[in-house]
């Protein structure tokens, strides 16, 4: 089996957003990035199908030179080989055409993408991937299986899930669920050295039309003070919720 | 020039969604100059939808379309704004329409603009505002295409009456004989509240000690009528189940009313809390990073406040019933 996994490249949960050029750019300044957690989830479970089953799992970016650390930190968690599509990633419709395009070049049989980034919070990446191969899809997924061509999942759905039966060529997004969080992996040095060695492919980007452009971003506005109650006087909390803030 | 709206139902009628969607469809309308097509499949009462702006409904009557699946559903769909000639489809933030969305934006060519929480910033180009970085900031997207499609933030808009004829008419849809995807089982609590679709959640967090405690939290929740969630160690020290985490890493929650228990407010919980209209917090301690996102705070003791504000609660929704 030929696994794929599609790993974004975002800025750690704790940073402080701020934006520069008049509130068009994301200001990476101080900024750590990292593996997208919902990836991260993902490429572990590409490595137990590495361990258990003899898959081959290759890793893909689209971004700039800036993401190759974090391509590098997959191969050391163990992938095989990466594939950074050079075009920056301004839009989930550009990034699924050009990950389709490696995805039909590479021959892949399972394509694992997570649920969504937390930078973008799209969550369209897979499943345009999943339409524009013509694969299926399961979305929101925290347990798969494959066996053969055959691929049983279990998917989150509001107020539950639900387990499904499906086949290869296959698209998930996945998410937390898929491994456990005690299941991810720190690169060890051993890792690190073999990932030193270990191909990182640099492919043109394919010509296509981005969907969508970001315009301008925009803070919050500040929050007002919070009002604060005495505990002695929960009636004026009620009261708050009832006629100020009209919730109750 | 229509509008189409996916208006979800469950068990035979309309969700509320369906009517927020329909709300938000009409004003994306009025923008434009044009009319409010909803498609329903397997859907309520079409004058339901009326009330809130429907100008026509398309019924989409089909025992295939039973369960829900994605590629069948976008399909559908995609044949549903063909035939009305969309310009624009609106699309929930539901699991399901976040699921199917990417696959109908393809089928019509469409961009997508996801999250976005207010009406157009203009229709032509079609410009739409949407949360981004787990809710930080938001963007200004510049949509390029022809045919676009928005999906709605939870609870971004409410609900607006307007008046529509909300004319039915069936709409027959043709599926692929396989769609790839078979559902085996489901496993969903029908006697609770979601978190996605409350209007209120109460949840808890390491401050209420253990498991033994949570009776505090589902005695305010029934209450009020609420869900209930938890913080991220709570679920994973196996006090509550892993469907309660909320967070960055768990579900989203964008309610009218959050009210948290015993939690501290780490970034990582807020960022998945925070398009909640309302926040109150309860804590012992008054320097709680959370008191600064909260609307409302009260310095105190869980084991002390909550039973007391729950009793305060019931002796108010009995005077207001
Ligand atoms: C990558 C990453 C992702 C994460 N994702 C999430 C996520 O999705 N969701 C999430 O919740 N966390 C997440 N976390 C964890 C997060 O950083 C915090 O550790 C967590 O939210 C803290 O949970 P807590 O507030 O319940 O516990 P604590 O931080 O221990 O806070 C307990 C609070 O209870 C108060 N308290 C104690 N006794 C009482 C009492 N008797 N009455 C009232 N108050 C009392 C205390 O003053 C304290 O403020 C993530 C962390 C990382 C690194
Ligand atoms: N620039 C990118 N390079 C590689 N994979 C990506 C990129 N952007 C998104 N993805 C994948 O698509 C998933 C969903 O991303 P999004 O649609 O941006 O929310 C991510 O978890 C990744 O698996």
């Amino acid at each position: 089996m030929k696994i794929l996994v599609c790993i974004s490249h975002v800025p750690d949960t704790t940073s402080k957003i701020n934006f520069t050029d008049n509130d068009t750019q994301f200001d990476t300044n101080g900024v750590q990035f990292v593996i997208n957690p919902n990836d991260e989830f993902g490429l572990t479970r590409a490595m137990w199908f590495k361990e258990k089953q003899g898959a081959t799992v290759h890793v893909a970016n689209v971004g700039d030179a800036s993401a190759e650390p974090t391509l590098r930190k997959a191969l050391a968690i163990g992938a095989d080989e990466a594939i950074r599509v050079d075009a920056p990633a301004t839009d989930g419709y550009f990034v699924a055409k050009q990950l389709t395009k490696v995805a039909q070049d590479g021959g892949y049989d399972l394509i694992i993408a997570g649920r969504e980034s937390i930078d973008y919070n799209g969550g369209m990446v897979p499943g345009m991937m999943a339409a524009m191969l013509g694969a299926n899809f399961v979305n929101t997924c925290i347990n798969l299986e494959v066996d053969g061509s055959n691929a049983t999942a279990v998917r989150e759905i509001d107020g539950g899930k639900e387990s499904v039966k499906t086949s290869l060529p296959l698209v998930i997004g996945g998410q937390k669920g898929l491994v456990e969080e005690s299941d991810l992996r720190i690169p060890n040095m051993r890792g690190i050295m073999m990932a030193r060695k270990k191909p990182l492919h640099v492919v043109a980007a394919d010509a296509a039309e981005a969907h969508a452009a970001t315009a301008a971003f925009e803070k919050p506005a500040p929050k007002g003070a919070v009002t604060m109650v005495d505990p002695e006087n929960l009636d004026q909390l009620i009261e708050l919720l009832h006629n100020e803030a009209k919730v109750i | 020039m229509s509008v189409l709206v996916y208006t979800e139902s469950e068990g035979g009628s309309f969700k509320k969604v369906a009517l927020e969607l329909t709300s938000y469809a009409k004003g994306v309308a009025n923008a434009m100059g044009g009319e409010v097509t909803a498609v329903s499949i397997n859907g309520g009462n079409a004058a339901d939808l009326g009330k809130y702006g429907a100008d026509k409904v398309m019924e989409i009557n089909d025992a295939a379309l039973e369960t829900f699946n994605a590629k069948n559903y976008a399909a559908a769909l995609a044949q549903a704004a063909k035939s009305a000639g969309a310009k624009t489809v609106v699309v929930s933030s539901s699991a399901n329409s976040k699921y199917l969305a990417p696959l109908l934006a393809v089928e019509l060519g469409a961009a997508y603009a996801p999250n976005v929480v207010a009406l157009p910033e203009s229709t032509s180009p079609m410009k739409v505002k949407s949360t981004v970085y787990t809710n930080k900031a938001f963007a200004i997207n510049e949509l390029k295409t022809d045919v676009t499609v928005i999906g709605l933030a939870k609870n971004a808009y409410g609900l607006h009456e307007n008046s529509g004829a909300a004319a039915a008419s069936a709409f027959s849809v043709e599926l692929a004989g396989d769609n790839g995807v078979e559902v085996t089982s489901v496993d969903k609590a029908t006697d609770k509240v979601t978190i996605a679709d409350a209007e209120v959640v109460v949840s808890g967090g390491r401050g209420l000690k253990g498991p033994e405690n949570w009776n505090l939290i589902e005695d305010l929740a029934d209450t009020l009528g609420a869900a209930t969630a938890c913080s991220k160690p709570v679920s994973d020290m196996g006090w509550r189940p892993h469907s309660e985490h909320v967070g960055q890493t768990g579900k989203p929650v964008a309610s009218n009313l959050y009210i948290a228990i015993g939690i501290s407010g780490a970034i990582q919980h807020l960022a998945g809390i925070n398009s909640s209209k309302v926040k109150v917090v309860i804590n012992t301690d008054p320097e709680a990073p959370f008191f600064k996102a909260a609307d409302y705070g009260i310095v105190g003791d869980a084991f002390d406040v909550v039973p007391r504000l729950t009793e305060k609660l019931k002796q108010f929704k009995a005077n207001n019933a």
